[in-house]
């Protein structure tokens, strides 16, 4: 049954859902062997997507970032989807065929410079008129490093120091330039009004530039801010600088516990609960009903994890080569080999293991108790899908989640590339329409329009005044 | 003329409102849409009208400047610009055949990002991308990245240029051998084994240079044209070198026919010298163009823009004024000296690209020496180059 909205008032406001979509990339969520799986790299899978999501009046299409090909046992690692696209240039060729979705796109503070990717955003921001952001993210490895001039010498207790320098040089940047000094007088001659336009000096302990940015002042003044990140230090960064964050905090309690924390945090920063959204991360099932649903989860599941794909990620924990055991047999009973060489590189979720052997005897537990094989119990301690169901299941699950401040909304992974978000615009989107929570059309122009956000200029005379 | 003239090889160069510094003062130009895509989309996609095998985009990593190596501080001319890699892959999709070729500045930036973006071009436009590498000695763009300092520089030959344009030779092999770093077939969704990619399929660059070091492979697969167009303008030996070693398009400025036949074969020498005889390398020449059916009236506009910028405008390359006929004259007669194409400045973008694409053209077309339909689907293609072979591959 939809929700009746005429004969049951809402006790308070509704709050209105945010909805983004993520174009899956090189990891075992994405099904590539299912038959309706397309290319990751060719254009016109971007495009597919990003009209469903911008049909479907998405706040924003997201894209991820790598900067090396994983690798594990010292070879490259080929079980999942291998390869991806840049990120500027396909966020900004998607401009050319969306009128006002949002493209937001993770870039890396470690291996690029401000004035680089500044230019660059300012440039999406000129190019899609309004509806650039930028994920901030940061990498240390010297890994990574390898692929670049910078190198990989960053050490880790640096990397936040290193990005929030390098966001708020990006910042100065972007506010060089106020939006008025480009006058253009073909009669009197004059083009700038002001021949310091765009001048900057930072000095700090990353970076130390300056001279004149050559971008004028863009739509959305500057791109929209993402933080992703779940530490303590990623969590205050969010909240002093961030319009966005992403979260991985899937559950119904651990979404509210972050979401009360990090919003808890934006007062000390002179800011408004509603200045920083917060949207994890989602993969759903999706059929007709929820027995279909169940099914079909489980299906997934099981092609999202091959006995290849579970035997590998079992080595993230054993860190050892394990390519000698049976998936479909016990797990094994040597220890986990604690040394400081990982296994696998260029992976974000091997940290997630600090104490390997702690997990190692969890796992073991969990196996005996349930008599599973190593395929199994990597199905069942993996990601699974957030929301499972019905149309009408999700719709409703989703506003659940949103209206108890669980999030403000989702990031949704699709596990089919590019089609996977086609069935969830078309059946679930009119039930949330129908239910007042979502859009049925976009209000404004640019992201921050969707999203709810002030142009940074308001904001800034906003935390002066207050 | 001959009567069964070889087809040339057309370019148009955009910068900004066109090459002349008060080309923005024309009624014709629109400077205060230069930040939009709409303005770079009705450029290209009239330069796509006329049949040009591929536009150029400027790009620098401070403000324009009338000085070689230092900002000026000018109002009255146009100041800040957007980055070209990005306004060609906003374009990508709404052309067809032309070729997008945006300037990279090998001097700031990471060869690993570059050789992402272009085979990403290459993605977008399938199959029509380049990119054009340039250096930069200006002290106030390396301000700009804090990471190195240069040295003042106030010529051409001298250790430091050298060492400017041996890093960018080092940045072109390094996009290169990352476009190869992925063999055409490495994509095999084995779904028997489980293997997305056939790893052995996919190969280290270990690139080692006196600048940087790169691992490899690229992040993205190899591009549709396995190799998308690699160009370089040169003016003297240190950047002809370059051309030779490292481009498939060299862009030259030589002011006459004597000239164009002195540069073409220093070029074709350097070229015997890097081991590339065999290998195709278009020479292109570079001219500034104002153009009007009436000779008098191109004239007439170039010293009404000249009094309007208060000097006279010189170039680095040769400036014509003239009719479409004259200078479809002219590059037939520089085509003996052994240029393959010419890349044209229109000095009025509004003005000058519409002459090149209305009025040139056709009268090309005329002569049997210009092409009356897109023959190929890819840039490489359009300039008669083959899908190269993959040289990690190979190895």
């Amino acid at each position: 049954m939809t929700s009746p909205t005429t004969s049951s008032k809402p006790r308070r406001p509704v709050k209105q859902i945010h909805l983004a979509a993520h174009f899956p990339g090189v990891n075992n969520t994405t099904v590539w062997s299912d038959p309706r799986a397309g290319s990751h790299i060719e254009f016109s899978s971007f495009a597919h997507f990003a009209r469903t999501a911008e049909r479907a009046k998405f706040d924003f299409l997201f894209l991820a970032e790598g900067l090396r090909l994983r690798e594990q046992g010292g070879h490259i690692y080929d079980l999942d989807v291998v390869g991806r696209p840049d990120t500027f240039t396909v966020l900004t060729a998607l401009a050319a065929v969306t009128e006002r979705i949002g493209l937001t796109g993770t870039i890396n503070s470690t291996f690029n410079e401000p004035y680089e990717v500044a230019r660059q955003f300012a440039g999406l921001d000129h190019l899609s008129d309004g509806r650039a952001a930028w994920n901030v993210v940061t990498s240390w490895d010297a890994f990574t490093g390898e692929n670049f001039r910078r190198g990989g010498f960053l050490p880790q207790e640096e990397r936040y120091s290193r990005a929030k320098e390098f966001l708020a040089t990006a910042k100065e940047l972007f506010d060089s330039w106020h939006g008025d000094e480009i006058i253009a007088d073909q009669d009197t001659g004059t083009f700038l009004k002001d021949a310091k336009a765009g001048s900057f000096t930072h000095t700090g302990q990353h970076f130390d530039i300056h001279g004149q940015f050559n971008v004028p002042r863009s739509p959305q003044g500057r791109p929209v801010i993402f933080q992703a990140g779940d530490s303590e230090e990623g969590r205050e960064f969010a909240a002093a600088e961030a319009d966005a964050i992403f979260s991985r905090h899937g559950t119904l309690e651990a979404g509210r516990a972050f979401y009360t924390d990090v919003k808890s945090r934006l007062a000390k920063y002179g800011r408004r609960r509603d200045q920083l959204l917060i949207l994890p991360a989602a993969t759903f099932a999706l059929a007709d009903t929820d027995a279909e649903a169940e099914e079909l989860a489980r299906e997934v599941r099981r092609q999202q994890v091959s006995g290849a794909t579970a035997l590998k990620h079992l080595e993230f924990v054993w860190n050892r080569d394990l390519s000698s055991y049976d998936p479909e047999g016990p797990l094994p009973d040597v220890d986990p080999d604690v040394g400081d060489n990982h296994i696998a590189q260029g992976r974000a979720q091997v940290r997630m293991y600090r104490d390997p052997m702690a997990t190692a005897r969890e796992w073991r537990a969990l196996a005996e108790a349930n008599n599973w094989s190593i395929r199994d119990l990597v199905i069942h301690t993996g990601n699974r899908q957030n929301f499972v169901g019905s149309p009408a299941t999700l719709a409703r699950t989703i506003d659940e989640y949103v209206q108890s401040d669980a999030s403000d909304g989702f990031i949704l992974v699709p596990h089919l590339t590019p089609t996977g978000l086609d069935e969830f615009a078309d059946k679930v989107v009119p039930l949330l329409q129908e239910q007042g929570v979502f859009r049925t059309d976009y209000e404004g122009p640019t992201l921050r329009d969707h999203l709810g956000l002030a142009h940074p200029d308001t904001e800034t005379e906003e935390r002066q005044a207050s | 003329m001959s009567a069964n003239p070889t087809p040339l090889h057309l370019a148009v160069a955009l910068d900004g409102t066109g090459w002349h510094p008060a080309s923005w003062r024309e009624p014709v130009s629109r400077p205060r849409d230069l930040f939009t895509a709409a303005y770079w989309t009705d450029l290209i996609t009239e330069a796509e009208r006329g049949l040009l095998d591929l536009v150029t985009l400027e790009d620098g990593l401070g403000l324009q400047s009338s000085h070689f190596l230092d900002p000026d501080g000018r109002t009255d001319q146009v100041r800040g610009r957007l980055d070209a890699v990005l306004i060609a892959s906003r374009v990508a999709p709404l052309t067809q055949h032309i070729g997008l070729v945006p300037t990279v500045v090998a001097t700031h930036t990471e060869p690993f990002h570059i050789s992402k973006a272009i085979a990403t071009l290459d993605y977008v436009s399938s199959g029509r991308a380049g990119l054009r590498v340039q250096i930069t000695a200006r002290p106030n763009e390396a301000a700009h990245f804090g990471r190195r300092t240069l040295g003042r520089i106030d010529r051409y030959d001298t250790p430091a240029v050298h060492e400017l344009f041996d890093e960018a030779a080092d940045h072109v092999e390094v996009v290169r051998r990352l476009w190869d770093s992925w063999e055409d077939d490495a994509e095999i969704r084995d779904t028997a084994t489980g293997r997305f990619i056939d790893r052995d399929k996919l190969h280290y660059i270990d690139f080692e240079g006196r600048h940087f070091s790169v691992k490899g492979p690229s992040i993205t697969p190899r591009p549709p044209q396995g190799q998308p167009i690699v160009s370089a303008l040169a003016h003297e030996t240190v950047p002809y070198r370059l051309v030779a070693r490292s481009a498939d398009i060299g862009y030259v400025t030589p002011f006459d026919t004597d000239g164009a036949r002195a540069i073409v074969s220093e070029v074709r020498a350097e070229q015997r010298a890097a081991g590339r005889a065999d290998e195709p390398l278009h020479i292109f020449g570079d001219l500034v163009v104002f153009l009007d059916g009436d000779p008098a009236a191109a004239r007439a506009r170039q010293e009404r823009l000249d009094t309007l910028a208060g000097e006279p405008y010189t170039s680095d390359a040769r400036i014509f004024a003239g009719s479409p006929a004259e200078l479809a004259d002219l590059l037939q007669e520089f085509e003996t000296a052994g240029l393959t194409g010419f890349r044209l400045r229109p000095a009025v973008a509004g003005h000058d690209l519409p002459a090149i694409t209305r009025g040139l053209v056709p009268e090309l077309q005329r002569r049997g020496a210009f092409r009356r339909a897109y023959e190929a689907d890819t840039l490489r293609g359009l300039l008669g180059l083959a899908r190269p072979a993959n040289r990690c591959a190979a190895a």
